[in-house]
């Protein structure tokens, strides 16, 4: 006989419920399945209008980040072994509207994704024939860590200051933008700062620090946001001494 | 949307100067508080490990008339008053309480003001 | 027209619904006893402006038991916001690389303690020494 484990999880279907509810469901689940194959396994087989994103299911595309007992995870990385013998409880992303079950909106998100510039801004501008742009390791490790961002929100989940203030350009997109800023290549650090220096900024982080213990990919957004607190500051109070009008 | 996203208004934020004053404040409460601490509020008016009379009249008003240890109570007292107010400030907001420009009158005129009485009260001890 | 009705969750009680939450808030709570503790300090520098006779209510306070057990809160208080400053500092800060590598968040914590245990002993032998 299979084990079976209870998976308590947030429904919402904004044509028929008023608010989000708990519906509870009996899995059986063997040591290999996920809290993503538990999902499935609902949908294929007790409930196929549960609804949920997934890809890959195996913690790359980042899609599948929901809160899982309370804590901010991706399903397909987290394992029902570890979770028995339950009762487990899913719910949609924290600090995200709910579109439908645990499926959340993610607008907001990808708007900040654009406002951070997220691409290389040439330092110096080269011709196709001049080559390539040559980078030591030394001046990779300086940015790799936060290259390694996935996009699954979980830290946004994390946040409780994005949470109270969805205006905070959060963890996640402030860890690109310190990517693309702490990349040799890249020249654009001053014309990101009027984002980082602005009250959408930095300066919104308290140093809670809870985004790089669930960050799957162990990028750190955290260190991130404060490196970003320094130069923003050291910027600031440059700004005093430079010419007027020059201040960005 | 993308448009729109990139044109919105930003406007600068103040808090590098409150967070300098945070920073600095924590860090020296977290090297020098908890023995600050246990000397004026424990040791010295127990007379445990110091003399009985370590905080007396003439001990105090040496120390604070010296340049040296002013510099020391006006980096300590105002520093632990302005890392205190903004920790507060932030606080506030976290429990639901965004009392706006209240709160930073408050938390901040309040280390301002203790600021103030700080210097005027050096002044008075004299060099 | 539109289904979509997105369902925004409130807010409040987020900090009591996760412990990593919970820790946060009783360090950010330090914060109300390092204020104490900055007024204590103010009275007492305002009374010492004042003269001798202010001075020494202001000391004769600071013996009261009801002063001394204020004192051993914020103590343990203020211990924990050393504790808890040098705990998140490894995340704050940029990463320090010595001799090519780079140093580990354990190490980080651990001189920021060590150097408050030399800076406390520091101070106290300075009073002790000037107070003699
Ligand atoms: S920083 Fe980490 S937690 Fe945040 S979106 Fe990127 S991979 Fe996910
Ligand atoms: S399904 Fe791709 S990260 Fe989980």
């Amino acid at each position: 006989m299979a084990r079976t484990i209870t998976m308590e999880v947030l429904r919402y279907r904004p044509e028929q419920d008023a608010g989000p509810v708990f519906q509870t469901y009996e899995v059986p689940f063997t040591d290999d399945m996920s809290v993503l194959q538990g999902l499935l396994h609902i949908k294929d087989e007790l409930d196929e209008t549960l609804s949920f994103r997934w890809s890959c299911r195996m913690a790359i595309c980042g899609s599948c980040g929901m809160m899982i007992n309370g804590k901010p995870a991706l399903s397909c990385k987290t394992f029902l072994r570890d979770l028995a013998p339950g009762p487990v409880r899913i719910e949609a992303l924290n600090h995200f509207p709910i579109e439908r079950d645990l499926v959340v909106v993610m607008e907001d998100f990808i708007d900040k994704l654009e406002r951070i510039q997220p691409y290389i801004i040439p330092k110096e501008p080269r011709t196709l024939e001049q080559g390539e742009y040559l980078q030591t390791p030394a001046q990779l490790e300086k940015y790799e860590q936060f290259s390694s961002c996935i996009n699954c929100l979980l830290c946004y989940a994390a946040c409780p200051q994005y949470g109270l203030n969805p205006d905070f350009v959060g963890p996640g997109a402030l860890a690109l933008l310190h990517r693309y800023n702490a990349d040799s290549r890249d020249g654009g650090a001053a014309q990101r700062m009027e984002l980082v220096a602005a009250e959408e900024g930095v300066f919104n982080c308290t140093a809670v620090g809870y985004c790089s213990e669930v960050c799957p990919k162990h990028v750190d957004p955290a260190n991130a946001v404060n490196q970003n607190k320094t130069t923003a500051a050291a910027d600031y109070f440059l700004g005093f001494l430079k010419p007027k009008g020059s201040r960005t | 949307m993308g448009d729109d996203a990139m044109s919105r208004p930003l406007k600068r934020s103040n808090a590098p100067i409150f967070w300098g004053l945070f920073g600095a404040g924590g860090m020296l409460a977290a090297l020098l508080g908890p023995m600050l601490v246990f000397i004026t509020g424990i040791a010295a008016p127990l007379g445990f490990i110091l003399a009985p009379d370590a905080m007396s009249y003439a001990n105090m008003m040496a120390f604070t008339g010296h340049w040296l240890g002013k510099a020391f109570v006006f980096a300590i007292v105002p520093l632990f008053l302005w890392h205190a107010g903004h920790r507060v400030f932030h606080s506030l907001h976290d429990v639901g309480i965004h009392a706006g420009m209240v709160a930073r009158l408050v938390c901040y005129g309040g280390a301002l003001l203790g600021t103030l009485i700080v210097a005027w009260a050096l002044l008075l001890i004299g060099f | 027209m539109s289904k979509r009705r997105p369902y925004v969750r409130p807010m409040a009680g987020w900090w009591r619904k996760n412990p990593f939450f919970v820790e946060y808030m009783i360090h950010e709570g330090s914060a109300l006893f390092v204020a104490a503790y900055g007024v204590v300090l103010l009275v007492g520098l305002v009374c010492l402006a004042q003269g001798e006779a202010a001075w020494n209510g202001w000391l004769a306070a600071m013996k009261h038991p009801l002063a001394l057990l204020f004192h051993l809160a914020v103590l343990a208080m203020i211990s924990y916001h050393s504790w808890s400053w040098f705990k998140i500092m490894p995340k704050t800060m940029p990463p320090l690389v010595i001799g090519g590598k780079r140093v580990a968040p354990a190490m980080i914590t651990g001189a920021g303690l060590a150097a408050t245990v030399v800076a406390s002993l520091i101070l106290l032998g300075l009073v002790w020494g000037m107070t003699r």
